[in-house]
């Protein structure tokens, strides 16, 4: 009963040739882009710019003055912080850092969730039972508490030790994911017919089973990218942070120290968390937008709902019949159906 | 004369349930024999084990025990072996739908397997896939290229599906339920295409359906299989028209065929005219 | 389809109706001859004993039209009218996507958006107080009572519906608490017995979940659960293209005696049209959402009208014919015309009856 309005769709002749491809890449972003999508990259192609060339415009962040804790001013745009440094100098280097630490360990995770969920997936067998149990065990791992171990232990973190970290701790979930997409893909008839159509085993995994997992290994990037900034966040707020980067966590981790909090000073911890929150809606965003491509049936449902009620207020308007139970017959008629 | 034997075969699946271990006898001794130029049809119903032999033959599935020889010797189980086995040996998938990648185009299905064996170089490659597609009626090749299995309709995607399996030019096709899938209207054309091409090339068929009627007209022997075994086999027409075992008769009462119901019968002679044929009518019509 | 988890064991045999057929031994020769191995007698002398179609309607169905409101919008289902008798079984023709689900889930509003009825009047002729029914201006609590009640669904695939982690009578009494809240407890009981018996299924397995039963057995119950509130009529969507034909047929055989105790009228679903041939009074064939023929089954056979409707009583090989007759040159080896059967479905010989 599920397939019913697919199986009306008509499937464009096309007898002739024509070059498609420019014209359905068009099709395609149209067919795919939804305000929350645009909303979500406008968010954070506008914070990446700003990570990316802010720094080369301001002052050096680092630089101490003798004008401290002050507020907004034409000189300082989001005024000074207890030792008089800039700071919308600091927060355009913390953009830089945060968003490198979240794409290495994004790039990262999605490296190890990829190796173990794919691979273990496609080969099956005890490779399959030693990465799950393997997955089943880091995924396990409570992930703040680790970071603080290790962060704690470790006396020089740099800017790669503290991603890996992160990524350790955040790639199993992606891989059980990606495990038990593989497990589906794998069995389809046309990784099948590639086989045995001869293909080896490499280029099964590459190139027929890894562009299908497309759309979820994005939407786990996306995913990591968040978790790395937050965790990173989490992590030089309590003071186990990158050594010698800046980063929104470490802004928010001295601006506590020097209690701005307490001082009233405003500038300085509302706009390292103002960008979090700003990026991580973004992310957030785009990956909803994901989850509609990937699951067409969240895509069109609310439109089709909407059009529904056009018509429906259209065609009573023109029968003046009074929209009492309009709303009504609605929703019985879907939840009878799905029962 | 390329020739595939089938002798012994068994299949069984191991079934874990908790502490518990069931065997699955999917496929139980089974004899047989594909050679060029003719059509062995497969008949059963669903989980009779005819798409495990299928399987098998298209080494997707390890067999339990049996011996597999092609050109009386035993096949290669893998590496370069398996390659030259694949040379020989390819498949129809039963779903069009499932069988085609829709991340790639229409022309990556074929170039593949094409380059793969050896059928064509990277300069011709694309000359040989319009060759392709023109050999299974989709004209004009070159519109087919580029364009992604869901733009296409299920029979030709069953069609491209068909020309796969004929790019490394093989002696054994095994077509696993090719038309179920299909539009009725669009199966007998998939069937007759198969059957020209069979003609033309001399290839070695397994057909497998659970379509007795396809299966009498499409092929020159008929296996019938239950629950795993081969209950009958024997010329296409014997196995029809003088069926021997009592589930090969419950198939054929089974099978709804008006030609024979007594309400027609009747309706005929009340009419006074034979009944009609129509393959013949269908032909006729503009 | 063998999948490895099947097995060798076809899941459609119960045990009690399951015989091995090798142990048995017979001589019958030609099909006509065949003795029948089924416990009930053919479809065909069920069909002989005399038609329970009375001349009075159930449904009168005028000038539906059904859009799908996606893009530029489908139009599915285009002027469709039919008169349903009482008793009748209407059989609905038609490949994927010609509309024939969509129509038969607009008789009863169960159509979901974005698809959408635009225009045109479905009317049901209650047996019980004898009054007209405007299906279609139908609402809430109303068109649940009128949807079981009056008109019971069989989908597709049905017997995957059932909910597995609940047994038999459960859902069956569900059904019945639901819509007969009067019923005291034992009824409810009994009348779930006799459901099951009705469709053949034994009173014992009422304690049964969902997966220790067949395929079969499952349409079955689904069937019982159609019939729990005794509807008038009945619509099957595909209700046997998922069973083997031999399990198939045992279940047309149970439709076909039912509707005969029971005299129900029957809309059945499927693009079998040799099987509905055998089961149909009238039958409706249907083409890019129109109904292109609409006659009895035997004019249909022998008279076609439509070139369509020979198009798809010619994509049948006959099972006892003559052999050769249907690997013929040229004939249906391409698509039709103008790339593919998609475009059959738009753009064929008979495009000027379609529309």
């Amino acid at each position: 009963m599920t397939q019913s309005p697919q199986t009306v769709t008509p499937v464009s002749p096309g007898s002739e040739s024509r070059p498609r491809r420019p014209g359905r890449l068009r099709a395609a972003l149209r067919r795919i882009a939804t305000p929350s999508l645009l909303i979500g990259v406008g968010l954070v192609v506008l914070t990446s710019l700003f990570g990316i060339i802010g720094p080369f415009f301001v002052a050096d962040p680092l630089a101490i003055s003798s004008g401290g804790m002050q507020p907004p001013s034409a000189e300082h745009w989001l005024g000074t912080t207890q030792t008089g440094q800039d700071v919308v100098a600091q927060l355009a280097w913390a953009t830089r850092g945060s968003l490198t630490v979240g794409l290495i360990v994004a790039t990262l995770a999605l490296l190890l969730s990829a190796f173990f969920g794919v691979l273990g997936g496609y080969l099956g067998g005890w490779v399959d039972e030693l990465f799950s149990l393997f997955t089943n065990v880091v995924l396990i791992l409570p992930g703040l508490p680790l970071m603080i171990v290790i962060g704690s232990y470790v006396e020089q973190r740099g800017l790669l030790l503290i991603s890996l970290i992160l990524a350790i701790t955040s790639w199993a979930a992606a891989a059980r994911v990606l495990r038990s997409q593989t497990l589906s893909i794998r069995n389809r008839d046309y990784v099948q017919a590639a086989r045995v159509a001869g293909e080896k085993p490499h280029r099964i995994i590459s190139v027929e089973i890894l562009p299908n997992l497309l759309p979820v290994m994005s939407s786990g990037f996306v995913f990591a990218l968040i978790t790395a900034i937050l965790g990173e966040a989490g992590l030089s707020f309590i003071g186990l942070g990158v050594y010698g980067t800046q980063t929104w966590g470490s802004m928010l981790f001295y601006a506590q120290n020097a209690q701005a909090l307490t001082l009233g000073g405003w500038w300085w911890f509302v706009p390292p968390g103002a960008m979090i929150a700003l990026l991580g809606c973004g992310l957030s965003l785009i990956n909803f937008s994901i989850d509609g491509i990937i699951n067409p049936r969240l895509r069109t449902a609310p439109k089709a709902a909407r059009n529904l009620r056009k018509a429906e207020q259209a065609a009573d308007e023109r029968s003046s019949r009074p929209d009492d139970g309009s709303s009504d017959r609605r929703s019985t008629s879907s939840k009878e159906a799905v029962a | 004369m390329t020739t595939l034997t089938v002798s012994g075969l068994h299949k069984t699946y191991t079934l874990r349930n908790g502490l518990r271990f069931t065997k699955l006898r999917a496929v139980q001794d089974v004899d047989l024999e594909l050679s060029a130029g003719r059509t062995v049809a497969l008949v059963g119903q669903s989980g009779s084990g005819k798409s495990t032999i299928a399987k098998i033959l298209a080494q997707l599935e390890r067999p339990t025990s049996g011996a597999i020889t092609l050109g009386g010797a035993p096949i290669g189980t893998r590496g370069r072996a398996l390659a030259r086995y694949r040379d020989h040996v390819q498949m129809v998938f039963q779903d069009p739908f499932a069988s085609l990648n829709p991340f790639h185009s229409i022309g990556h299905h074929l170039e593949r397997p094409l380059l793969l064996h050896g059928k064509a170089t990277r300069t011709d490659v694309r000359t040989k896939v319009c060759e392709l597609l023109e050999r299974v009626n989709l004209t004009p090749a070159e519109s087919f290229i580029d364009r992604r299995p869901h733009e296409l309709s299920g029979g030709q995607r069953q069609r491209v599906a068909i020309a796969r399996a004929l790019a490394p030019e093989p002696s054994v096709l095994i077509a696993d339920e090719p038309v179920s899938m299909l539009d009725v209207s669009v199966r007998l054309g998939v069937l007759n295409l198969l059957a020209r091409l069979q003609r033309e090339e001399n290839l070695a068929m397994l057909y497998i359906t659970h379509d007795l009627a396809t299966a009498r007209h499409f092929s020159d022997e008929i296996l019938v299989m239950y629950r795993g075994e081969v209950v009958e086999r024997g010329a296409a027409d014997e196995v029809i028209l003088r069926p021997r075992a009592e589930f090969t008769r419950q198939l054929l009462v089974a099978a709804p065929e008006p030609s024979s119901n007594p309400r027609f019968l009747a309706e005929a002679q009340r009419r006074g005219v034979p009944m009609p044929d129509h393959l013949a009518l269908a032909e006729d019509s503009p | 389809m063998s999948t490895p988890v099947t097995g060798s064991v076809p899941p459609d045999h119960h045990p009690a109706r399951d015989r091995d057929p090798r142990s048995e031994s017979g001589s019958s020769v030609a099909r006509g001859q065949i003795s029948h191995p089924q416990l009930h007698p053919g479809l065909e002398d069920e069909r002989t004993t005399g038609s329970p179609v009375l001349e009075e309607a159930v449904l009168s169905v005028r000038d539906l039209n059904i859009v799908y409101e996606v893009g530029d919008g489908v139009h599915a289902v285009k002027d469709a009218s039919f008169t349903l008798r009482r008793g009748e079984i209407l059989g609905l023709a038609g490949e994927s996507g010609c509309g024939k689900t969509t129509l038969a889930y607009g008789l009863n509003q169960l159509h979901r958006p974005p698809a959408r009825i635009i225009d045109g009047s479905v009317v049901f002729h209650d047996r019980d107080d004898g009054r007209d029914v405007d299906v279609l201006a139908l609402e809430g609590p109303q068109l649940r009572t009128f949807r079981w009640s009056k008109v019971a669904m069989v989908f597709q695939g049905a017997m995957n519906s059932l909910n597995p982690v609940l047994n038999v009578r459960t859902q069956l009494e569900d059904v019945l608490t639901t819509h007969r809240p009067q019923l005291s407890r034992e009824d409810r009981r009994r009348r779930c017995g006799e459901l099951l018996e009705l469709v053949g299924v034994e009173r014992s397995r009422i304690s049964a979940f969902p997966h220790e039963l067949s395929g079969g057995m499952r349409q079955r119950v689904m069937i019982a659960m159609a019939l729990a509130l005794d509807p008038q009529l009945m619509i099957m969507d595909e209700p046997t293209t998922a069973l083997d034909v031999v399990v198939q047929r045992e279940i047309l055989q149970e439709v076909l005696r039912l509707r005969q105790e029971l005299g129900f009228a029957v809309v059945f679903i499927t693009h079998d049209l040799p099987l509905l041939l055998e089961i149909s009074d009238r039958i409706a064939v249907m083409k890019a959402g129109r109904i292109v023929e609409l006659d009895t089954a035997e004019n249909l056979y022998f008279e076609p009208t439509s070139s369509y409707t020979r198009r798809l009583l010619g994509s049948f090989p006959s099972l006892t014919g003559e052999t050769g007759d249907f690997v013929r040159a040229g004939f249906g080896e391409a698509d039709p015309p103008a790339g593919g059967d998609d475009a059959g479905r738009t753009a064929s010989p008979d495009q000027e009856e379609a529309g």
